[in-house]
């Protein structure tokens, strides 16, 4: 099936969790939030939060700005 | 030494006897810095370091593969607190989402709440940004907003529970000092929370006269980041801050229309 993971489409295996996804991303432990389909998954909803066709997965960290 | 005793108490009383309060959290800086437009991660961190800065900006963005070693290591590892901001969003609904990201990504429910209404200008969309503040005020945030130099929604974003209010001297970036002294010490008078100069900051002596202006705190980064040397201007912030909050604790003599004899008058040779 198929996500959406920050911007880009993407195959993944049914079963594959925003925490999978996130880890595929970044190894930073902290400074790292993910959204799914725009709500805000809490770090400790990341492993248990599957993703279904289409879903839009946000993966974002803080950067210099402002 | 007696003398050394004296000039240090009076240090102590221009800062931390005299902390820029928010929300109930004290910090003996007010100067609040931003972290973008920085040459490298190095010259950050060193002109972080000379500021004084205990709050810092930062942006929230997608993860890029490969981008670890972040501004969020640099901020831990000196003990400056991050305020996230909504910076990029154009609608309340935007700046929300972004907000609600950054409170699950550094673990803090400030949030300093930009919603701008165009690329060109980067002016605060006055009605996204009540409808957003409001909002963040009932989930409990902490919110900061980067508002005009406009009293009137100054006052009105105050009246819905924000904790500050941060007009601006000029549009972001410029550099272009401050244009309206007149609408920053009207919001300053009517205000019951901080006032923060956020925004057109473009020297020192113009850090100086917010503070002189009778605002508590400036909120600056480019002036910095994006000077020739950015730690000499960090520091020269840093002195400009505290130099105008003591000018307008002790009160600046009137502005006189003709001369006034400092030496006494009477009895020269």
């Amino acid at each position: 099936m198929e996500v959406t993971v920050n911007g880009e489409r993407r195959a993944v295996d049914p079963g594959t969790t925003v925490g999978d996804l996130v880890r595929g991303l970044t190894g930073a432990a902290n400074g790292v939030a993910a959204a799914l389909n725009d709500e805000v998954v809490p770090r400790a909803g990341w492993d248990t939060a599957t993703v279904a066709e289409n879903d839009r997965v946000d993966v974002l960290t803080a950067v210099q700005g402002g | 030494m007696t003398t050394a005793t004296a000039h240090d108490g009076v240090r102590a009383a221009a800062t931390a006897a005299d902390p820029l309060v928010i929300a109930g959290r004290s910090f003996a800086s007010r100067l609040i810095t931003g972290t973008g437009g920085a040459p490298s991660m190095r010259v950050l961190e060193e002109a972080l370091q000379a500021s004084g800065t205990e709050l810092t900006t930062v942006a929230m963005r997608r993860v890029t593969p490969g981008s670890d070693g972040s501004v969020w290591d640099v901020l831990e590892r000196n003990g400056i607190a991050p305020l996230p901001n909504t910076a990029g969003c154009f609608t309340a609904a935007d700046a929300v989402r972004t907000a609600r990201l950054g409170r699950e990504a550094l673990g803090t429910d400030w949030v300093k709440l930009e919603v701008v209404a165009d690329e060109r200008t980067l002016l605060p969309d006055p009605v996204e940004l009540l409808d957003a503040a409001e909002r963040l005020v009932d989930e409990g945030f902490t919110v900061l907003p980067y508002t005009n130099d406009d009293p009137v929604l100054a006052r009105r974003l105050e009246q819905v529970g924000c904790a500050a209010v941060m007009p601006l001297a000029a549009p972001i970036g410029s550099g272009l000092g401050i244009r309206n002294p007149h609408s920053l010490e009207m919001i300053v008078e009517q205000a019951g929370v901080p006032v923060i100069v956020d925004a057109g900051i473009g020297t020192a002596s113009e850090a100086a006269q917010a503070m002189e202006l009778g605002c508590d705190a400036v909120l600056l980064a480019s002036a910095v980041t994006r000077a020739q040397d950015p730690v000499l201007m960090a520091r020269a912030m840093r002195d400009a801050v505290t130099a105008g909050r003591s000018a307008r604790l002790a009160g600046r003599i009137p502005v006189r229309r003709h001369a006034h004899a400092s030496s006494p008058p009477a009895d020269h040779p």
